[in-house]
This record gives C-alpha cells, sequence and structure tokens, in this order.
C-alpha cells in the first residue's frame, strides 16, 4: 500500500521534472536546430530535424563570410584564459594569506572582501572608464582583463580561503618541522590540496567572463577586440533580417559555453551541492 | 575595486561643459555642485519621469523574479532531493543548462522565438487550442515587461534550484527519520521540517536575485535594444544608466549624470544589502547540526 502510494508519487514528480527540462531545452533545440536549415524549412518546419532536403549550412558560410569570427574567439579566449590565470594565481596566494596568517587588518580586508561580492563593480563604471582611458587602455584587452580580475577575485579568494581553513594543522605542522618553508609549503602541499576548490573557481570564473556583455560593449567596442558575445550582439544587430546568419551565429556563440557544460558539469554541481557556495 | 565606487559617487557631485565631450578630470571642465544631480535627477522633468520609471520596472522586475522563480526553484529542488528518485542527475544537469548561457544569446533566441514572423507561439498555443490568446507580447506596453520576466526566470530557475538543492542535502537524515516516526506526511514534513531549516538559503537566494536584478541590463540591451521600448515600458535601472552615460540618439551623453544614476543604483542595492543583513540574516534562527 505505501509502496503503491509512493509509486504514484514518483511518477507525478517525473512528470513535472520531464515537462519543465523539456521548457528548458526546447529554446535551445530550436535554435540549434534550426541553424542547419535551409530558410524556407526553418519557416515552414522549424520543429522538426534538419532533413537531406532541408540540411544547409548557409548561414554559416554566410557568416563567416561578412565578419571574422575567429579574431573574435581569439580575443574572448585570451581575455578569459589570462583572467583566469591572474584570478587562481592572486586568489589562492590572498586566500592562504587570509586564512594562515595572523596579521593587522585580517578582518578587515576579509569584510572588504564580502562588500566585493556583493556590490557589483558594474556600479563603477564611470569612473573606470576614465581611469582606463587616462592610461590608454580603451579598446585593449589588457584593459578587459584588469576589470574581469578585478570582479572575480573576491569570490574566488573567499571560496579558496574556506577550504584552506579545512586543511589539517598537523599536516602545515608537520611539513615545518621538516624545514620547509612557507613558500615550498604554499606551492608544493597546499595549492595540490586545493585542486577541487580551484576547479570550482575556475568554473565561476570563466563562465562570466565568456558570456559577459557589458564590459567590452563600454570598453572595447571597436578596432577588432571585441569577444564572441559583443561581436555576435553587433553583427545580429546588422543583419538581424537574415534568418540563416541569426542562427548560424548564436549557435556559433553558444556552443563553446555548451561543450565547456558537457565536460564540467558533473564538476560545477558537486561543487555548489558539496557546499563550496555557501 | 572599491576605488571606482566611490570615485563613481564622487564624479556623481561634478556637472559637466558638454560640448567638452571627453571624459577629462580636470576641474576646468568639471565643476563641483554638491548634491545638486540628484536633486535634477529625483525632480527635473528632463531626468525623473526616466528614473522614476526605470526604477518602478525594475522593481516590478526583481518582485516577478521573486514569487515566480522561488517557488519554482523550491519545487524543483524538493522533487530532486526526494531520495531513491531516478534520473535524477540528469533532470538537474538539463534544468541548469541555461543558466550556463549568454544572456544576450538568450534575448536574441527569444526575440526570434516571439517573432511574428515564425509563429512558434501560435503553433504551440494551436495544439492546446489556445491559439486566439497569442498576441505580440514583446511589442505590447504592458506584456512587454512580464514576458521579458519570466524569460529571465527561464534562464536562471536553474541557480536557485542548485541552492535549495544542497540546502535540503544538507538536512540530516535522523531529523526527517524523526519527523517521519512521528507521523508526518511529506507535505507536513517539507512545510514544518524542511522549510524553516533551509530558510536562510531562500533569504539568501532573495538578496542575490535583488542585486543581480538592479543590475541587469544585458537582456534588455539586447532584445529591446536602448530605446527600451514600446514607450521605455521595459527600461531599467541598467539601461537608463547606460543612456544617460553614453547618450543615445538626440540626446548627449553625461558622464557625471550618468555617476549620479550609478550611485542612486549603488544606494539601493546597498539598502537591499543592509536590510537583509541587519533585519533579515540577524533574526532567523539557524540550525546547526
Amino acid at each position: 500500500m505505501n509502496n503503491m502510494k509512493e509509486k504514484y508519487n514518483h511518477l507525478i514528480m517525473h512528470v513535472v521534472l520531464i515537462f519543465y527540462t523539456l521548457i528548458c531545452l526546447f529554446p535551445v533545440y530550436l535554435l540549434i536546430n534550426n541553424s542547419f536549415k535551409k530558410r524556407r524549412a526553418i519557416f515552414k518546419e522549424p520543429l522538426s530535424l534538419p532533413s537531406e532536403e532541408t540540411f544547409s549550412l548557409i548561414g554559416f558560410t554566410k557568416m563567416f563570410s561578412r565578419v571574422d569570427f575567429s579574431i573574435y574567439f581569439y580575443n574572448s579566449t585570451f581575455v578569459t584564459l589570462t583572467t583566469l590565470f591572474l584570478v587562481l594565481l592572486f586568489g589562492a596566494m590572498a586566500a592562504w594569506a587570509l586564512s594562515e596568517y595572523k596579521f593587522k587588518g585580517n578582518t578587515m580586508l576579509g569584510l572588504y572582501l564580502a562588500f566585493g561580492i556583493m556590490l557589483p563593480i558594474k556600479l563603477g563604471t564611470v569612473s573606470i572608464l576614465q581611469l582606463l582611458s587616462s592610461m590608454n587602455l580603451v579598446n585593449t584587452l589588457t584593459g578587459l582583463v584588469i576589470v574581469y580580475t578585478a570582479q572575480s577575485l573576491p569570490l574566488a579568494i573567499w571560496i579558496l580561503s574556506e577550504f584552506m581553513k579545512q586543511v589539517n594543522q598537523e599536516l602545515k605542522e608537520a611539513a615545518r618541522c621538516d624545514g620547509v618553508n612557507e613558500y615550498q609549503l604554499f606551492f608544493y602541499i597546499i595549492l595540490p590540496l586545493m585542486r577541487p576548490p580551484l576547479a570550482t573557481v575556475a568554473v565561476f570564473t570563466m563562465v562570466p567572463v565568456w558570456n559577459d556583455l557589458w564590459w567590452p560593449l563600454v570598453l572595447a567596442p571597436t578596432g577588432g577586440k571585441q569577444t564572441v558575445i559583443l561581436g555576435m550582439q553587433q553583427y545580429i544587430g546588422q543583419y538581424v533580417t537574415n534568418w540563416n546568419a541569426v542562427f548560424a551565429s548564436l549557435t556559433t556563440a553558444l556552443i563553446p559555453i555548451l561543450i565547456f557544460y558537457m565536460i564540467f558539469s558533473r564538476q560545477l554541481i558537486r561543487s555548489i551541492t558539496s557546499g563550496a557556495v555557501k | 575595486m572599491i576605488f571606482p565606487l566611490f570615485d563613481t559617487i564622487r564624479i556623481s557631485l561634478y556637472t559637466q561643459n558638454l560640448m567638452g565631450e571627453n571624459m577629462d578630470n580636470s576641474s576646468s571642465v568639471r565643476a563641483f555642485i554638491g548634491l545638486r544631480n540628484y536633486y535634477e535627477l529625483f525632480t527635473n522633468d528632463n531626468w525623473s519621469w526616466h528614473f522614476w520609471n526605470a526604477l518602478k520596472n525594475n522593481t516590478y522586475f526583481f518582485l516577478l523574479h521573486v514569487s515566480i522563480q522561488t517557488p519554482i526553484g523550491l519545487l524543483i529542488a524538493a522533487f530532486l532531493s526526494s531520495k531513491d528518485l531516478r534520473f535524477k542527475h540528469t533532470y538537474r544537469t538539463l534544468i541548469f543548462l541555461p543558466a550556463m548561457m549568454s544572456i544576450v544569446i538568450v534575448g536574441y533566441l527569444f526575440n526570434l522565438i516571439l517573432s511574428n514572423l515564425w509563429g512558434i507561439p501560435q503553433t504551440i498555443l494551436g495544439v492546446v487550442g489556445l491559439e486566439h490568446i497569442y498576441q505580440p507580447w514583446l511589442g505590447l506596453k504592458g506584456p512587454a515587461l512580464i514576458t521579458i520576466s519570466l524569460i529571465s526566470i527561464w534562464q536562471f530557475v536553474g541557480i536557485p534550484m542548485m541552492l535549495f538543492y544542497a540546502a535540503l542535502l544538507n538536512i540530516p537524515d535522523e531529523i526527517l527519520d524523526a519527523a517521519k516516526i512521528d507521523g508526518s506526511g511529506p507535505m507536513t514534513t517539507f512545510w514544518f521540517v524542511k522549510f524553516p531549516l533551509i530558510l536562510p538559503t531562500v533569504g539568501l537566494m532573495v538578496i542575490l536575485t535583488y542585486v543581480g536584478n538592479y543590475n541587469a541590463f544585458d537582456l534588455i540591451f539586447a532584445m529591446k535594444s536602448l530605446y527600451a521600448g514600446p514607450e521605455y515600458s521595459t527600461d531599467l535601472m541598467g539601461t537608463f544608466f547606460y543612456r544617460t552615460f553614453f547618450g543615445f540618439q538626440m540626446q548627449l551623453g553625461n558622464p557625471t549624470m550618468g555617476a549620479t544614476v550609478a550611485s542612486t543604483t549603488f544606494g539601493i542595492i546597498l539598502l537591499g544589502v543592509l536590510i537583509y543583513l541587519f533585519a533579515f540574516q540577524q533574526r532567523v534562527t539557524r540550525y546547526q547540526y
């Protein structure tokens, strides 16, 4: 009797979850599906998969003939990876300092970082633009990297220091007794232990940077320094009536994130649910 | 990180000759005027209509998010956290997927889907026989903001789902077993045992949504450009700030007024965060397990 009821409950849950999953996936399906179809098929039968008759790559060829997306991909990749490197390096070092050493202003610095997580750096746009233009960093990738690093560091430091506090005290003392100096301790003992949280930080850093529109729009809107998202936005702004090209460019911009998510979803979800982000 | 925020507040206290159109910081170009920019923003007809309109829309945008996104997230998380439910990993991976996508892509995609030319909503509504309720939602003054809010909710429902799911998993089995032995059914257990335990997470989610919503820009920019049409009915603080700062069509960009708008948004967000920290976080009961 009880078992029957449970089965019934599970059935309802599955129905609701499947329904909601379909809602989540349907637009993505429409997008990718229709980017591989001929124009007529897009309008005539938007829901069906491309068949031999309707399959076409015309959108992609049109898009690549008009804009050099490879430059945008290079820009995005460069900005994302450089930011990631800087965030991991400085983030880990700062987190280690905050969690291991007692010094004046430690608590204040922690509060300051919490402030940085809560308040978006976007609100300082006026000042940042002025600052970067006085340093001639407008329309450069360096400018973007600086802003993104500043934006991502507070959360990175916070996550990492939560984990570094959990490192076994005896392990550290044992290493120190063996004559390991503080730099070796950090690079050879602590960092290898921090691999899972570093991966978490990597995901939380890379995805928003790759997806961002605001800073490229404000800081690097022209001069071949656009990121993929901004380049796509500008391209669609010009060719909004060509549906093939629009679908193709949206798919092109989406694919890297989809691949990234397919590879890292397990890691990402595990890190969220294990309480890395409280 | 914190310097730009305060420097922006400082810039908002100046005015500048708009013809000397550069980002120059020298005092010959800018003059100190105290709080007059704020006074203008709140009361002068040139600005105030747009400001109050954007603030009203943004508040509406936020309330829709909280009242729709949170319950859906909670429901899905509650389902996913039930034991020996099959395929739960697949569900949560797929439901979280839209949150990974760029807001710009989502915006353009829904512009196409809801476009009159393509007719996807008509087809779907036709299947259930509700074709007549279709309207060009994005083009109508009232429904446009609701539609855009729903799109944003669609995209980010995965985030509350994940946070609630994580919080629900952290509840120890002993408590749930005890509830079961005391004769508590699934619904009672959820509302009287689990929900109070994850209340801190719900509060956190609300404040995260608040901060995110008052910063929203990309979605409106992608779907509606800076017109924030129809008739500015989808204008949010972010788009209003961009128009003020960089100028748009006939209107010249005004950096100091832009700084004023940004500082006001900063104040609004700070107010929310403080309310959360002092009124909610201090009072809510936390259970250690």
